[in-house]
């Protein structure tokens, strides 16, 4: 894998990954073709919708189509302008979400679109791409040393700026996504501990949200006595650890007496608290539940071989609401059953593995940053949106790659991508 | 530094496949292990819709189409689509006015929401469908759909034929889900009693329907539907025309006529007087003319020649002629000197005669219908035994066997038996050997606790007419489709009684005489043997807690010809007096009609007169005058309601 074969064929730009862009027009076909099983009607005259582009399908055969001129662009570039623009497109990036800020449209309850000449684009989409240049750019610096404290913080600076004014537009969702390049700063050194202390935040959350307070208050006591008991011998020479114990013992113990009330209380919209208990199976509230259960029952219809292209019901007849944009998974799901969701999940996970192996094959640490970033922010894309359609995740309305309804998401992951394929065919050539 | 990061690699690459085989095994379990969510969106996306057949039609026994199925159109809506409606115009076609135009609009949606087309306006009239149809295009969002009801050309037989309705609450929890609310199910005559014969097959279709209800196509390409069976068509042995002439003897007069044709058991004609146009109950406002028609004093709903039950007076006498020749206890040369009234029990019974000799024999007295020569005869069949509850055994066994008081099981709903007494009856009145022959002498001249249907009177004729058999009375000959019906339909009771063919003949040819030189010469036919016999039978009502004595009924029962008697006939008058003065002539003109096909010119004033005869008693009259201007006055009040909105 790490020599890639190259032919004389290769006759359109040497050094471009094939299994990219093979994997890359599978995905965008499979998106097609759900976009459009969801809308069409028997009868209907495809070619006039496709030309006249009344239908979501049409348009985003357009999007599609624009993207792949920015991609062409992209391709006939040349790959030392990505790390030369790259912080002038981050600053760009946060002035487009301020402007947002400012001027922006509320579309379903979120302030985060811009609406120029008729369409309407989602800057928050945008920036995760500028974000990932501007992180690689930063790291690949040779004054920089992710070892030290400074470039770390500066580091998840740079994440966490975009990601609270997008916060401040209230599209949660979307910010979360750059929680991801965590896993991209975990590759370049930033300690595992940190990825446990998250996971371990992940289940402490969890269990406060789905167990009653006072028995986690148990639980938590009775763990730290018996912790303490058994170390009981090794605190005489390292007195810190009891210390240790006690503060991470106090610590959980006002997490969920105080912290997590608190922030249900004050700090989340009641329609994000009610989001977060339908998926803990807290809540049954009909109106949020719907969603999910809809997307449950689509899903679940479809058996193990699906009812066949087409055939779908539930999807095809409005009852999952937002099917073609953030629940177009559905339609796999229903209409190719358990065996064509598996598959698709396969597609995705050769693709993220793609990534992988090609960063790892990069002699720039700009390109292998990018490359790891990219990979990050697809697999949590996918891994939510999915999550999501079958009540495992929140529905925080993220897109699904390459599939879902959408120009700002088609546009912004195809440049990602088609960067990374540059950058990747000059691998030879970029030292840094 | 790519080497040492080697490991950190794999592990994102673990935490891809971590996830990825999390959300698998989700969708595996969604998918392939939970079963619930097919069923749920079985439940939400398909409806399963019922396609209802045409019913069977009904066809007279020389191939006239006597029910038939007719298109009335019922208006339809689907608000969402409604667009730049002309309110005021519309409401002028449908002859409402707009405020209930907005009314029936806003119930439609709160109960069937917007999206899914509702009923605005039921069966129209044909004409009102005709102004719509013509400016349906300025109406969008509307549309006319035909709905199948039955249609009756010949506006007659509404008791044989009964009508379909809206089946009920019960019945549909007894169908084990078969019928299903707002379906019509037939709800009396030949609708009910042949309903699975004629409602066919029920097909299903099912379509796919979005999440607003909205129909989509059907589901799978039709893969799963079955087409709907129109139902099987019934021939009956009615003879529609015979039926008509019925109707018209009897219009302005309660009673019944049963006309049977001896040969087979088929009914020829069976009316009930008052009746009522059959399509009345088929077409718009079917629900007001039902209830008019229930509450009309007359009774017009209630089929008299299977469910009303009359003494049979003298028409009885045949009957006991029988039993008496096959006891032997009289021949026919006995005579008795009557002189007008019979003194044998002490207490004197009338005798409507009182020339000497008019019971001179059994021939005379059965033509001039004597009362104290049947007391007499009756006296000697319950003498006949040691006791007189032994004789009446004896008796009842015999009348049983005639097919009175029991039911014929005639193929019509609602049938009822009449009253034979037997012993048992008596012990209980006047105690176990506390009675005798004399007590109970009125049952030999039909009077007293008997009573038979006009049903059961005509099938005595049949009898009768047959020498000890009868066919069990039918109405359905065939049915489509069921070649077998026949064989099984048509049941033969032989008389159990031996009763001689000689014995048959005496009394055939007394019952000739009736018609040649007795009480019913006015039935007399040129050219037609008539058998018959007169009756006149007593009644009373009650009236505001009175017992009131009546008119007496008027009745006549026949066969014809003698020699090879082709109808058996069986006709009642309500309170119209002797049976000669207006049953036997209906017999006759029925009679002739069915065996000549017309009416003689001579006989037609004759006709005439009985037609236009108005023989319903004062009471019912006054009660209906009532009832009719309680209506009149309801109907005004509804009149000023619509004006006023």
């Amino acid at each position: 894998m790490d020599t890639p074969v190259r032919t004389s064929v290769d006759l359109i730009k040497p050094g471009i990954d094939r299994w990219l862009i093979a994997l890359y027009f599978l995905l965008v076909l499979i998106g097609l073709f759900s976009i459009f099983a969801v809308e069409h009607r028997p009868g209907e005259d495809v070619w006039y919708n496709i030309w006249h582009l009344n239908k979501n399908y049409s348009r985003q055969l357009m999007w599609v189509g624009v993207a792949l001129i920015l991609a062409l662009g992209i391709l006939l570039a040349d790959s030392k302008i990505f790390p030369a623009l790259a912080n002038l497109m981050y600053v760009f990036g946060i002035l487009l979400l301020l402007l947002v800020l400012a001027v922006g449209k509320d579309i379903k309850g979120s302030h985060s679109w811009l609406v120029i000449g008729g369409f309407q684009f989602q800057p928050a989409e945008f920036t995760k791409l500028t974000t990932n240049l501007a992180l690689a750019k930063y790291l690949s610096r040779l004054d920089v040393d992710f070892s030290t404290l400074r470039a770390r913080l500066i580091a998840i600076g740079l994440i966490l700026l975009p990601a609270a004014i997008i916060v401040l537009q209230s599209e949660t969702g979307l910010a979360l996504v750059y929680l991801s390049f965590f896993l991209a700063l975990y590759r370049e050194g930033l300690p595992g501990i940190i990825l446990i202390i998250g996971f371990s935040a992940i289940v402490l959350v969890l269990s406060a949200l789905l167990v009653e307070k006072h028995i986690l208050l148990m639980i938590f006591s009775v763990t730290a006595a018996l912790v303490i008991y058994f170390m009981r011998r090794s605190f005489r020479r390292h007195p810190g650890r009891l210390f240790l114990i006690l503060f991470i013992w106090g610590f959980c113990s006002l997490f969920v007496m105080q912290i997590v009330p608190y922030i249900f209380t004050h700090v989340l919209k009641p329609y994000q608290v009610s989001r977060i208990n339908v998926m803990l199976g807290k809540e049954v509230s009909q109106k949020s539940s719907y969603n999910v259960l809809q997307s449950k029952i689509a899903i679940g219809s479809g058996g193990l071989w699906g009812k066949g292209y087409l055939k779908g019901t539930q999807t095809r007849y409005e009852f999952v609401p937002e099917q073609s944009t953030d629940f177009i998974f559905c339609t796999i799901g229903e209409d190719f059953g358990f065996l064509g969701s598996v598959v698709l999940l396969g597609v995705y996970l050769l693709m993220l593995f793609r990534i992988v192996n090609i960063a790892e094959r990069q002699r720039s640490t700009f390109s292998r940053i990018y490359a790891y970033g990219l990979a990050s922010i697809l697999f949590f894309h996918v891994a939510i949106n999915i999550g999501m359609t079958v009540g495992l995740a929140p529905v925080i309305g993220i897109p699904l790659p390459w599939m879902s309804y959408g120009g700002s998401s088609m546009i912004t992951f195809t440049m990602m991508l088609f960067i990374l394929i540059r950058l990747d065919a000059d691998r030879q050539r970029i030292l840094r | 530094m790519a080497e040492f990061h080697q490991p950190r690699r794999k592990i994102i690459q673990l935490i891809f496949v971590a996830v990825f085989a999390v959300i698998a095994a989700r969708l595996f379990y969604l998918q392939v292990v939970e079963k619930k969510y097919r069923q749920l969106a079985n439940a939400q996306a398909i409806v399963r819709k019922l396609i209802y057949p045409t019913r069977g039609i009904i066809y007279d026994r020389h191939g006239h189409v006597v029910v038939n199925n007719t298109a009335l159109y019922d208006l339809m809506v689907t608000p969402a689509e409604v667009k730049h409606l002309d309110t005021g115009f519309l409401c002028e076609l449908l002859g409402i006015d707009t405020a209930t135009f907005r009314e029936r609009m806003e119930k439609i949606i709160l109960r069937n929401s917007r999206y899914r087309q509702s009923v605005f306006a039921e069966l129209l009239p044909p004409d009102i469908y005709g102004r719509i149809e013509e400016n349906l295009y300025q109406f969008p969002g509307f549309e006319l759909v035909e709905r199948p009801v039955r249609n009756y050309p010949y506006h007659a037989g509404a008791h044989i034929f009964g009508y379909i309705g809206e089946v009920d609450s019960a019945t549909i929890k007894r169908s084990q889900g078969f019928y299903q609310p707002g379906d019509f199910i037939g709800k009396t005559g030949l609708e009910r009693s042949y309903e699975n014969i004629l409602r066919g097959q029920r097909g299903v279709a099912y379509l796919v329907r979005d999440s607003r209800n909205r129909i989509q196509g059907s589901y799978a390409g039709g893969m799963y539907d079955t087409p709907a069976v129109a139902g099987r068509s019934l021939y009956l042995s009615l003879d529609m025309e015979l039926q008509q002439l019925g109707e018209q003897l009897l219009q302005n007069k309660i009673g019944s006529i049963v006309a049977i044709d001896p040969n087979t058991g088929g009914i020829l004609a069976m009316v009930s007087s008052p009746t009522y146009d059959p399509n009345e109950l088929s077409g718009a406002e079917r629900n007001k003319k039902f209830s008019r028609l229930f509450t009309n004093p007359e009774l017009p709903l209630f089929n008299r020649p299977i469910q009303a039950t009359y003494p049979p007076g003298s028409t009885f006498k045949p009957v006991d002629a029988l039993i008496a020749l096959h006891e032997g206890v009289i021949t026919p040369q006995y005579g008795y000197d009557c002189r007008g009234v019979y003194l044998g029990c002490g207490r004197p019974i009338r005798c409507t005669e009182s020339f000497p000799g008019h019971a001179s024999n059994l021939y005379n007295a059965i033509a001039y219908s004597c009362n104290s020569y049947f007391s007499q005869v009756f006296r000697f069949i319950v003498d006949k035994e040691r006791r007189p509850a032994l004789g009446l055994v004896e008796w009842h066994r015999y009348v049983s066997d005639f097919g009175l008081g029991k039911k014929l099981g005639i193929d019509l709903p609602g049938e009822y038996s009449g009253y034979i007494p037997d012993t048992a009856h008596y012990n209980k009145i006047f105690g176990r050997g506390r009675w005798n022959s004399c007590t109970i002498v009125s049952l030999g001249i039909g009077q007293g606790e008997i009573t038979e249907t006009p049903l059961q009177l005509a099938n005595v004729m049949c009898i009768i007419a047959n020498h000890g058999y009868y066919y069990t009375p039918h109405v359905v000959d065939s049915v489509e489709g069921d070649p077998d019906f026949y064989r099984r339909h048509l049941v033969l009771h032989r008389i159990a009684a031996n009763v001689s063919d000689t014995d048959y003949d005496i009394v055939t040819r007394a019952m000739a005489a009736v018609v040649e030189r007795g009480t019913a010469t006015i039935a007399a036919i040129p050219g037609i043997t008539i058998c018959g016999k007169t009756g006149t039978a007593q009644n009373f009502t009650i009236i505001n807690g009175k017992r009131v004595a009546l008119k007496d009924h008027s009745l006549f029962a026949a066969f014809a010809p003698r020699e090879h008697p082709r109808i058996a006939i069986a006709v009642v008058v309500e309170n119209a007096g002797f049976g000669a003065s207006w049953a036997a002539p209906i017999g006759s003109l029925m009679i002739e009609k069915y065996l000549r096909d017309s009416i003689a010119t001579d006989r037609l004033p004759l006709l005439n007169r009985i037609t236009q005869a108005n023989l319903i008693p004062e009471y019912i009259l006054e009660k209906k005058r009532r009832i009719d201007s309680l209506n009149q006055v309801r109907d005004k009040a509804e009149a000023r309601h619509t004006a006023m909105r």
